[in-house]
């Protein structure tokens, strides 16, 4: 990178909005422009190489490492970030969607670094598939880690919100 | 550096004609953790984003066309699965959903890693690589498109269109060693593609050597031992399914490394191909 390549300006349309990216190199990713251009710091940073989903995004309604997405070339395209994912459905007077707070009830929150982007995992997988079985459920979210609750609250939280989208 | 969204293949040869140097970023699975990490800093970058004919596939006759910028979701989710169940199994096992839903075989044949899941798969299929630059087209079996640990015959200049295969026509299965069930660079990995109309065996592998390997002595031991009946292929002697088996591990080149130890990838080969043969005449 040469100091005379990072002074560039382009859009992106983030949760609903159009969003201008200044002074960027174009070789970053959706994730560093999401957290350090944009304000938006949901979107978590653990590993930058795809491994533990922390920063998952949609494109175009699609679940992505905004870490493996290059933001330039991101341009055009609709993404939703944890912060926005409420923008779309429900939520309760906390703002939180079901997932978010049956994440919250089951105790699927600990640290809380892996949640924002199993929040968007779960909303992606439920969306698609209201009644997944367990076994679906290990398969859709087997790309986060969570060093903390050992997964079994983060099931029972999916588990939550199943039994509630059916009733 | 500059990042280009062409949205046509014609588009994306004359902007890799202009500047070969470029990088071709397709779901940028293993490009963007290259640039991540700065072991790779692109002047420029021609991104497919938009370039929707390399995202389509057709079946036509008894070939599939598989455009190089077809996900794997789709592959696993779509007609492609029934037309090729060996692709479909090998794909579900890439990665995690956020990595299925946007790498594509595209680039897991240009990179040409050894342990790329796709390339033992296409090896057995006889795959046909179609590969486009502004001097034309030209074809290129998957066996000879990878030529060594993550080198290609690919010019710098040169887009792979798509990959061309028969439909299947018989059992194919793909099994794939590594310390977890998802998220996992294979140890070792078997492909076999079982041809009923021409009473054929083949049988490729994944990390176990730099390029893509054919198992040819095992192949035609297991294509002259199997029954061969108009609703299934059956194995009257057990032992033919060991001997199938060890065969296929001769015939591997394993080393040792951070990843495993070559005796071990030799055990699993041996295990997978059995396997294999065994699902493949049971089911
Ligand atoms: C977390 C994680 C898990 C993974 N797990 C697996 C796994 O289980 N199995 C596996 O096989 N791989 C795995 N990979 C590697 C990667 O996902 C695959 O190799 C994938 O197929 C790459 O495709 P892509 O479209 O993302 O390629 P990109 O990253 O876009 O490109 C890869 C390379 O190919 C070139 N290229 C891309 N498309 C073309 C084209 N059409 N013509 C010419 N050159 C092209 C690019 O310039 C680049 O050099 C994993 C990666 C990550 C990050």
């Amino acid at each position: 990178m040469t100091s005379t390549d990072t002074g560039h300006t382009y859009r992106l349309n983030v949760n609903g909005s159009d969003r201008v990216v200044d002074g960027s190199w174009l070789g970053e990713s959706l994730l560093y422009v999401l957290r350090e251009r944009l304000g938006l710091p949901g979107t978590k940073n653990a590993c930058e190489q795809g491994e533990c989903g922390a920063c998952s995004v949609l494109i175009d309604g699609v679940l992505v490492c905004s870490c493996l997405e290059l933001a330039a070339a991101a341009v055009g395209t609709d993404i939703v970030t944890v912060e926005g994912i409420g923008n779309a459905g429900p939520t309760d007077g906390n703002g939180l969607t079901d997932v978010q707070r049956a994440f919250v009830t089951e105790g699927a929150v600990q640290c809380g670094f892996c949640t924002p982007g199993l929040i968007v995992a779960v909303h992606d997988l439920l969306d698609d598939n209201p009644e997944p079985s367990r076994s679906e459920t290990h398969e859709a979210l087997a790309g986060h880690l969570c060093r903390c609750t050992g997964y079994g609250r983060i099931e029972a939280a999916v588990e939550h919100v199943i039994e509630i989208r059916r009733d | 550096m500059t990042v280009s969204m062409p949205s046509s293949v014609d588009e994306t040869l004359r902007l890799l004609s202009d500047d070969p140097a470029a990088t071709i970023l397709a779901g940028g699975t293993d490009a963007m953790v290259e640039i991540n990490y700065e072991h790779r800093r692109p002047a420029s970058v021609v991104s497919l984003r938009r370039v929707n004919e390399l995202a389509t596939w057709s079946i036509d006759g008894g070939t599939v066309r598989l455009g190089a910028t077809v996900p794997y979701v789709e592959i696993m989710n779509s007609e492609l699965a029934a037309a090729s169940p060996g692709l479909a199994q090998a794909s579900r096992t890439v990665g995690s959903s956020q990595i299925r839903n946007t790498g594509t075989v595209g680039g897991n044949l240009a990179t040409g890693s050894p342990a790329g899941d796709t390339i033992p798969v296409l090896a057995a299929l006889d795959a046909i690589v179609e590969i486009a630059s502004v001097r034309g087209i030209r074809e290129v079996a998957v066996v000879d498109l990878i030529v060594g640990v993550k080198r290609t015959v690919l010019e710098p200049d040169e887009l792979i269109v798509a990959i061309r295969f028969p439909v299947a026509s018989g059992p194919q299965e793909f099994l794939k060693i590594g310390p977890r069930n998802a998220m996992v660079i294979s140890v070792a990995s078997c492909a076999l593609v079982i041809n009923q109309a021409e009473r054929s065996v083949a049988c490729a592998l994944g990390s176990v050597s730099p390029a893509p390997l054919r198992c040819g002595d095992a192949e035609e031991f297991a294509a002259a031992n199997i029954d061969w009946t108009s609703d299934g292929i059956r194995i009257t002697d057990p032992r033919t399914l060991e001997t199938f088996g060890s065969m296929v591990a001769d015939a591997a080149s394993p080393i040792d490394d951070h990843r495993s130890t070559a005796a071990y990838r030799k055990h699993g080969i041996a295990v997978m191909a059995r396997r294999a043969l065994t699902r493949a005449t049971t089911s």
